[in-house]
């Protein structure tokens, strides 16, 4: 379990901001921190991975505290086992994309893990490249590795997604649900892209100027007027087109293209792009076996 | 009449133990002037860099009342370990690592602001230490410094002409180098042996400079 509260005046390009959070999560959970930047998102990874110094506030992970003002706890960095993903990647330049796994880890007993990480991060073939010849999707997999690497208690993501185009983004939205699944690290995501936080996180926690001001599951705190759909999906919208009489919109769930039917007065207010809800009243779901 | 190449040969030894020295020297100096803020800090840039703008033989004067056979703290060292530092190879060498200081300090300093900050972050979260990160990520990720921090001093000590005349004077074989062999040789009108010492000093210059801006351009960009 996960126990933050954190106190931090800064002083952003908006003028000052203070933070001031109180967050519980449980061990293995997938959270989200949602919100516009400079909300301090970033700031509060910070001061979780031991980068920047809280003003006042208490961290616990598990029975470790890592920082307790009250108490004149601090743990630096090195002492905190956290794995964070920085938003430029921040791999190492020099080293290849091996070398930056085994940097992480301690010993040279890790190497059957290594290969693990790399085959499960589709990296096997890149493990001998330098950062410099990987594109943005590959680089971001060889820090989520890197990251994963010193089997750190807390994974930190912060917006480990929003430099990618939609295909890669969705690729590395099924790793990190995979890599979830297999380690069942705790994990804050940073992001401000409502698709990343409804497809991976269990709760959501929505920040501006530094507070919280919703948390819950991503339903509960972006769906305001809740349907009593039988069934619900979500997804984006990426296409619509007018047939005849009707629009067909094509609505992306997960990694699967749906169409649905829609009037000129559903059509008027829906947008490419735009995060929407397909669901069943009056019907029911026709269920097929398909294997 | 005969050349003597031992002039050469001193300059030479001279800039490469300088070189050296100061790579040790320059390489923490740099570190604390890049990334940490104290009191202070001003007045330490400014010694750092007073050898760029002060004239040689100011430098070379002070340095010779500092280390004079009347000062306590130099009759101490003479006393007790048996070290001149006055007419002395040990002496131009003290004396060139402070002259070159700056040639080091600055273009390692420079390189120290060039690495990102977040790669010694991420090294930091990986758990690793400040010394294991300044020699496993950041050293490495600024080469070119390094290595122009290296030809600049060793090329300032070659050069170097008043803060060894004031400190060393002109014995042969210990102080001697190569650009007060030249003036010397000048001064008795030996114009055909300042010229070999000369001519030898810009070829091999002049070549040593080409090389490293020819590694430097092609391993390094």
């Amino acid at each position: 379990m996960l126990d933050i509260q954190l106190k931090k005046s800064l002083h952003g390009a908006d003028g000052p901001m203070a933070i001031d959070v109180s967050l519980t999560v449980a061990a293995g959970e997938f959270i989200t921190l949602f919100g516009e930047s400079g909300a301090g998102k970033t700031s509060i990874l910070r001061m979780l991975a031991g980068l920047m110094a809280p003003d006042a506030g208490r961290i616990q992970v598990g029975e470790e505290v890592w920082y307790d003002n009250a108490r004149g706890i601090a743990l630096s960095p090195q002492r905190r086992s956290v794995g964070l993903v920085f938003q430029d990647y921040a791999l190492f330049p020099h080293l290849t994309v091996r070398e930056n796994l085994e940097f992480a880890v301690a010993g040279k007993g890790e190497q059957a893990f290594i290969a693990k990480l790399l085959e499960m991060t589709n990296l096997v073939d890149l493990a001998g490249k330098k950062p410099a010849t990987l594109s943005g999707g590959q680089k971001q997999r060889v820090a989520l590795a890197r990251a994963l690497a010193r089997r750190p208690r807390l994974l930190l993501l912060d917006e480990p997604l929003s430099a990618l185009d939609l295909a890669s983004r969705l690729r590395l939205q099924d790793e990190l649900q995979q890599l979830h699944r297999e380690f069942g690290t705790t994990t804050i995501l940073v992001s401000h892209e409502l698709s990343e936080v409804f497809k991976l996180s269990q709760r959501v926690f929505q920040l501006a100027a530094g507070k919280v001001i919703k948390s819950g599951t991503p339903e509960e705190v972006f769906i305001r007027d809740r349907v009593s759909g039988k069934f619900r999906f979500t997804g984006e919208v990426v296409a619509i087109r007018k047939e005849e009489v009707i629009h067909v919109i094509t609505v992306l769930v997960g990694n699967h293209a749906v169409n649905a039917v829609a009037s000129d007065d559903d059509v008027r207010e829906l947008n490419v792009g735009d995060r929407v809800v397909l669901f069943s009243k009056a019907f029911n779901p026709i269920i097929m076996k398909v294997s | 009449m005969p050349f003597d190449p031992a002039p050469l040969l001193l300059t030479f030894k001279l800039a490469a133990v300088t070189t050296l020295i100061l790579l040790l020297v320059g390489v923490p100096i740099a570190y604390g002037l890049a990334f940490h803020r104290f009191r202070l800090k001003s007045v330490c840039e400014t010694v750092v860099a007073m050898p760029l703008v002060l004239p040689p033989t100011v430098l070379g004067f002070y340095l010779l009342l500092l280390l004079g056979q009347n000062n306590p703290l130099s009759r101490l060292l003479a006393d007790s370990f048996n070290l001149r530092l006055v007419f002395t190879f040990t002496g131009l060498v003290l004396a060139s690592v402070i002259y070159s200081l700056p040639f080091m300090v600055h273009p390692l300093q420079t390189g120290f602001q060039g690495v990102p900050v977040v790669l010694a972050e991420a090294s930091y979260t990986l758990g690793k230490s400040r010394l294991v990160t300044l020699f496993r990520v950041i050293l490495p990720n600024m080469k070119p410094a390094i290595l122009t921090g290296l030809v600049l001093s060793f090329a300032h000590t070659v050069g170097e002409f008043g803060v060894v005349l004031m400190i060393g004077g002109n014995i042969p074989g210990r102080t001697r180098v190569a650009s007060i062999a030249i003036y010397d040789e000048v001064q008795a009108l030996n114009f055909q042996a300042a010229h070999m010492h000369a001519f030898i000093l810009l070829a091999i210059s002049f070549v040593t400079l080409l090389t490293v801006y020819t590694v430097n351009r092609r391993y390094f960009r």
